[in-house]
């Protein structure tokens, strides 16, 4: 790990002007960033080090109705929240179906915001990474794609975004609160994470010296609380990033028929995918597997693999899109299951 | 630059003064405090033989840069027991071969530990196994692990309601 200056303001405006210097990195647990400077992959100059800084750490029912949670909230005391599990179950599942419990303990909101793809030529630190290293290629193209995109990527960056929480956060249009130079902004998380085009290495609309101090749900977010689940395919039961997952929500009319309907995928591109047209397909049908598959197949409409090896996730994530939305619908259950998410501990 | 630090380790208040910022607990556990309960296995938070309590909470101590933990609480395998009388959830260890080369134990323990205090698995093995997942082990002991994390949750169960009725 290359040397760096370790910086630990008071307040906000102190971070946000120490954040502003050339090759600075906020850090909040440190679990993907640390892990980055170990293998090379990272070496920012200066850290500045936001863990103490006040006012970041609640989680707080707004007068509207929506619910605010400080960027240093961790996952697990979020996920664990009775009132926002209850209030946002899907949340709370893909929160507890991602990493492991250590991992969660450490693990922040804003951090989870900010974590870094695991596409292994980007984790390697030495292969060509357009993301890493502007304009040296991709390393993934025509190589191992297993985990890589099938949707929004670009012929310099076919990697995938590895948050499960960012998932169901998208469905319910989520919005995350930025303190900067120039003061505060929000952003929806929809428009958060940026796809990769010609400029991979612009991974997110924060500009420098940008911090995370909140993310928000908004009022409407609650609506979904009696019908919404996260659903997380992996290679192993526990503890592996998503191949595919989906976040569904649904409300149901008096007539039985679907009222909204909310559909975000992960695992396959450098962001959470949601698509208006599947969610649209939704409103005012019977919930019904013909409904779903419809719906499934507008979410995919535009899919395209980026590799032999990932042509798969195409179909794979239809029929997950299909399973998450029958159990959504099915009604949220009355406490997580023990494996969160996951195919195999559904009851 | 130096970067003082206060921390209670094990329940003693102490005194460091680091040099690097680049230190993380856990080698400031096992290099500088001659603490090495805490096994550094893969040094990147995938194996959970660095697990202690900060706080109280379980973490990877590998993953922990030391100079952002100061005013923290510490508690690691070498803190657990009183005295010679080992911890419960130690005592369940032993009594059920939760392991073999006993590499990973300490992190395993620690861990248990922090998923007992968490409350969310019971004895329910399902939830334990899903609880205790960040923690790696290599020769394979996990049948005795679960059994000894559910006599250690279910022990501490009694022990809580004793303490209500007592109360």
């Amino acid at each position: 790990m290359k040397r760096f200056d370790y910086i630990r303001p008071a307040s906000v405006p102190e971070a946000v002007a120490a954040g502003q210097q050339p090759d600075t990195a906020y850090l909040a647990a440190g679990t993907n960033l640390v892990d980055l400077m170990k293998g090379g992959v990272t070496a920012p100059a200066r850290i500045v080090d936001i863990t103490r800084l006040p006012g970041l750490s609640s989680i707080e029912r707004l007068p509207d109705g929506a619910t605010r949670v400080g960027a240093l909230v961790r996952n697990s005391d979020l996920a664990h929240d009775a009132a926002f599990e209850k209030t946002y179950p899907m949340v709370a599942e893909a929160l507890l179906a991602g990493a492991s419990a250590q991992l969660r303990n450490a693990a922040t909101v804003g951090g989870n915001l900010m974590q870094r793809t695991r596409c292994p030529y980007f984790t390697d630190a030495v292969s060509p990474c357009n993301k890493r290293a502007p304009g040296s290629g991709c390393a993934a193209l025509g190589h191992a794609t297993r985990i890589h995109a099938v949707e929004g990527w670009s012929e310099h960056c076919i990697a995938t975004h590895p948050s499960d929480f960012c998932v169901p956060l998208a469905a319910l249009d989520a919005v995350v609160e930025i303190a900067g130079p120039d003061g505060a902004r929000e952003v929806p998380l929809t428009a958060f994470h940026h796809l990769p085009g010609d400029h991979p290495e612009r991974e997110t609309d924060l500009r420098p010296g940008e911090l995370i101090t909140a993310l928000r749900l908004p009022p409407e977010a609650a609506a979904f609380q009696g019908r919404a689940r996260y659903l997380k395919v992996r290679d192993r039961t526990s503890y592996a990033f998503a191949v595919v997952s989906a976040a569904a929500a649904l409300t149901l009319e008096a007539d039985g028929t679907i009222g909204r309907a909310r559909l975000a995928l992960g695992g396959l591109a450098l962001k959470p995918w949601r698509v208006a047209e599947a969610e649209a397909a939704l409103a005012g049908q019977a919930p019904s597997p013909e409904a779903y598959a419809k719906a499934a197949a507008a979410a995919l409409a535009g899919a395209k693999p980026s590799g032999e090896a990932n042509a798969f996730k195409i179909e794979l994530a239809r029929r997950v899109a299909v399973r998450a939305l029958t159990l959504a619908a099915a009604g949220t259950p009355a406490r997580i299951p023990a494996l969160p998410a996951s195919p195999f501990g559904i009851v | 630059m130096t970067f003082p630090l206060r921390l209670t380790l094990n329940g003693q208040a102490r005194e460091i003064v680091l040099d690097d910022p680049r230190v993380t607990l856990l080698d400031l556990l096992r290099e500088r405090l001659g603490l090495t309960g805490a096994k550094k296995g893969c040094d990147r938070g995938q194996c959970g033989a660095c697990t202690v309590l900060v706080d109280g909470r379980r973490i990877n101590s590998c993953l922990t840069l030391a100079a952002s933990l100061d005013g923290a609480e510490i508690l690691t395998i070498e803190g657990l027991a009183d005295g010679d009388r080992l911890h419960p959830v130690q005592a369940a260890f032993i009594a059920h071969d939760g392991f073999q080369c006993g590499f990973c134990t300490p992190g395993q323990i620690m861990s248990a530990v922090g998923l007992i205090r968490e409350g969310q698995a019971g004895t329910d093995p399902e939830r334990i196994r899903e609880g205790m997942s960040g923690n790696l082990c290599r020769c394979g002991a996990y049948a005795g692990i679960l059994e000894a994390v559910r006599e250690a949750s279910h022990d501490a169960a009694d022990r809580t309601e004793q303490r209500e009725d007592a109360a």
